[in-house]
């Protein structure tokens, strides 16, 4: 029965990877944007944080490239496989569900982890980021947790989304989360009417966490975020259940 | 002895009625083609029969389980029209997942081979003709040695492909599969079936060999079972149907 989840893990990782549409957007996005603003741009100091720019970034391009990683993963991957039949062949199989869902989950979060890997090694060797190696597997550990909500938004967009439209629609919320959350630039730097959408969602909740680790000021306490993207991720869970619940009712021929 | 079955299946789509109360039994060792126009209800009778949609009167089952159980699924294999399959996996990738999801599942040399693969197994689906995507499916379909298989039609392949296929598809039955095919291509229906039902406006309009539905029309065994199935849309108009 694991061999199953192992199969389809495998397929998965194989499938993403050799397709670029996928593999070099999750990755190169991420690394470019950290280049731009955290290394090139990145020798000051972050404004109100004794830190300078380039560790700071660390985290929340850390937590942006995971939740580009998984919201592609899921958003498109799903709109995609469910709205052109594939997940019907599936479906109609002896493949447990759960096994799609985790296998989706499990090699996103690792597309995920091998783009904070490159980021830690770019901000470590050319932003001269130092920090105790706990420190690092703290902030490895927390953006690699922080998936969980995006792997439900993601099949919540997969649920619904159309198979041609899932990449816009997935940009549409993935490029304003992460903006409006500080994710490319400390947010302190918005101007204060979009600071105060930023708790509203999912995203300035995940980078209060990744921040916090690394010592930067935040808002609230750890536990509160926490609490935020449990419930984030219950109500894109429950989003995710009514598009599945619409799926069957939908008429074939 | 009957390996899958409808009894009084109903089902409503909104406004639409797909079906309107149909029976239908598939025996051990038979090809039964469901023949009947677009909309007519076909697909929705083998969602049914899938486990991919529900009933909302009437009952089905397969191999006596409810179609969505395990049990049923391991025992049936199903190759439907698919308008995207992942295109950056190898076929063997494929065959070799999907093998992986029964207990006893045909060796891969013996799918592929079955299936026309030999010489292509390496390749990515994307790189594929229609034609061997199509077997790639085919392949998917009987991979887990089932005992009931779904076939939607082989519109679109060359004839001496849509040949191979149901030269296969003969040999299972003549090995003691079942299969249901659902189709509008008669001829497709009148070279494999042992059994028809044409079904129009989500009911069973007709039953019986194919020598039997060209008889009850008055075409002759020189007619064809084209002009059978037209003469019985004739009898029961087709009606407008909405597609969603």
């Amino acid at each position: 029965m694991t061999r199953v989840y192992w199969m389809e893990a495998k397929c998965e990782f194989l499938k993403l990877l050799r397709m670029r549409s996928y593999s070099l957007s999750t990755v190169l996005f991420p690394l470019m944007f950290y280049c731009f603003f955290g290394l090139a741009m990145g020798r000051g100091q972050v404004t109100g944080a004794s830190m300078p720019v380039a560790r700071y970034l660390l985290a929340t391009y850390g937590a942006f490239a995971v939740v580009g990683a998984t919201l592609y993963a899921f958003g498109v991957g799903i709109a995609v496989e469910r709205g052109l039949g594939w997940l019907q062949v599936k479906r109609a199989s002896p493949m447990p569900l759960s096994a799609y869902l985790v296998a989706k989950a499990a090699v996103s979060i690792t597309f995920g982890a091998i783009v904070v890997a490159l980021l830690f090694t770019l901000g470590a060797v050319f932003g001269e980021v130092r920090m105790p190696a706990l420190q690092w597997l703290a902030l490895a550990g927390t953006l690699i947790c922080g998936a969980i909500p995006f792997c439900a938004l993601g099949l919540a967009i997969g649920n619904f989304a159309g198979p041609n439209s899932a990449p816009a629609t997935v940009n549409m919320i993935y490029l304003p989360l992460a903006f409006l959350a500080g994710l490319w630039l400390p947010i302190e730097l918005l101007p204060p009417v979009l600071q105060r959408i930023a708790p509203f969602l999912p995203t300035w909740h995940f980078a209060q966490i990744a921040l916090s680790v690394l010592h930067a000021p935040t808002k609230g306490t750890t536990m509160g975020h926490v609490g935020a993207l449990a419930a984030f991720t219950m109500i894109f869970a429950g989003i995710a259940w009514l598009g599945n619940l619409r799926e069957s009712e939908k008429m074939y021929g | 002895m009957s390996v899958a079955e409808l009894h009084g299946v109903a089902k409503r789509y909104g406004a639409i009625e797909a079906l309107r109360g149909i029976d239908l039994t598939i025996e051990r060792g038979e090809l039964l083609a469901l023949l009947g126009p677009n909309g007519a209800g076909k697909t929705t009778a083998v969602r049914i029969l899938l486990g991919l949609a529900s009933a909302d009167s009437g009952t089905a089952a397969v191999f006596g389980c409810p179609p969505a159980s395990q049990e049923a699924k391991l025992r049936r294999g199903a190759l439907l029209q698919v308008a995207k399959v992942p295109e950056t996996l190898r076929v063997r990738e494929h065959i070799e997942l999907f093998s992986g999801y029964y207990p006893n599942p045909l060796p891969l040399s013996e799918t592929i081979s079955a299936a026309g693969l030999k010489g292509v197994e390496n390749r990515f689906f994307g790189d594929l003709s229609g034609g061997q995507k199509q077997r790639v499916l085919f392949a998917l379909a009987i991979c887990g040695n089932p005992e009931l298989l779904f076939l939607e039609p082989t519109i679109g392949l060359d004839v001496a492909v849509r040949r191979g296929l149901w030269a296969h598809i003969r040999d299972f039955v003549s090995n003691g599969g079942s299969v249901l095919l659902t189709t509008h291509y008669l001829q497709e229906a009148d070279a494999l079936a042992d059994r028809v039902a044409v079904i129009n406006r989500g009911r069973i309009v007709a039953e019986g060999t194919p020598a039997e539905i060209k008889g009850r029309t008055g075409h002759s065994a020189g007619g064809g079972l084209e002009d059978a199935f037209m003469e019985l849309m004739k009898e029961n108009p087709i009606e407008e149907m909405v597609r969603i």
